[in-house]
């Protein structure tokens, strides 16, 4: 059973449809919908800690479902995502949760290597 | 401080991208200020349908996009980055800066975005969201057009308010 964690702020009303979200892909995948750890994230110092980069943040055995946006940086905010389409989204694109939930999704290394290009410490 | 349906917008400037002042509160015109800002995916999703209604009522109506979020905890909403993104893409109506955030106080604004329509004699008539999902650009700010209608055709509009969504306003400490 993977370890998938939802982490959240709550200045973004997005992170309820993407925990309804990943759900449904969960019990579609077989998985037990319950497990998800939902995580508030509500200080600078909790974002730096877990490499927060905005709510939704949706991690499936520390793999981040979509690398951030080379923009991105570790902030109390809302996370843009892109959908496979090329249009923006306050959540993820539902294939790339599928995806990383069957272990095909963003590889840690290139989470990291986003998070260092933008100047912050992934080891935090 | 929030403006409510009926209430009249304030007489208030802010500049644009180039430095240009715009008066929202001056009247003759009905005017369009919308709430928005660069980093917010709820802006992003309903920016292009936002622009396609600056497009299309262009002769009969103003539109302002107003910038109000603290640039300093969320760097990309400052002055450079607005500019950067007018550079870049075909913007229908002027991106302002409210530095001071007096506008967007003035206002009551919420989130981004956030719709205000103020009619010709500066009274608010509609307020809210461009339409009713983000992720559907086939409602093309369905609820904005019709009010829009309304006001131009001398009508209440039947929506005269809905639940503003996106993100918070980032407010200075």
């Amino acid at each position: 059973m993977p370890h998938v964690e939802l982490l959240w702020w709550k200045g973004c009303p997005s992170y309820q449809r993407a925990l309804e979200e990943l759900r449904s892909t969960m019990v579609q995948e077989g998985l037990d919908p319950e497990t998800v750890e939902v995580r508030e994230i509500d200080t600078d110092s909790a974002a730096a800690t877990d490499s927060f980069v905005g709510s939704p943040t949706i991690r499936i055995d520390g793999r981040d479902v979509q690398p951030p946006l080379e923009e991105a940086s570790v902030a109390l905010t809302c996370r843009v995502y892109r959908l496979r389409d090329g249009r923006y989204s306050p959540t993820p694109d539902p294939d790339d949760v599928r995806d990383a939930l069957r272990g095909i999704g963003a590889d840690p290394d290139d989470v990291r290597d986003a998070l260092r290009a933008q100047g912050a410490d992934p080891t935090r | 401080m929030t403006l409510s349906i009926g209430d009249h917008a304030p007489h208030l400037s802010l500049p644009d991208t180039d430095g240009a002042e715009h008066d929202l509160g001056e009247h003759g015109t009905p005017t369009v200020v919308v709430f928005t800002c660069n980093h917010c995916p709820y802006a992003l999703a309903w920016h292009d349908r936002l622009l396609a209604v600056g497009r299309d009522y262009a002769e009969r109506v103003r539109f302002f996009a107003v910038n109000p979020n603290d640039a300093e905890r969320y760097p990309g909403d400052s002055l450079e980055k607005m500019r950067e993104r007018v550079a870049a893409e075909e913007w229908t109506m002027p991106y302002l800066r409210d530095e001071e955030q007096e506008v967007a106080r003035a206002y009551g604004a919420k989130t981004t975005p956030d719709v205000f329509l103020i009619d010709a004699h500066g009274a608010v008539r509609y307020r809210g969201a461009p339409d009713a999902d983000h992720s559907d650009p086939s409602l093309d700010a369905a609820w904005l057009r019709e009010a829009l209608d309304a006001v131009l055709d001398d009508r209440e509009p039947d929506r005269p308010e809905t639940e503003p969504i996106g993100c918070s306003v980032k407010w200075k400490p």
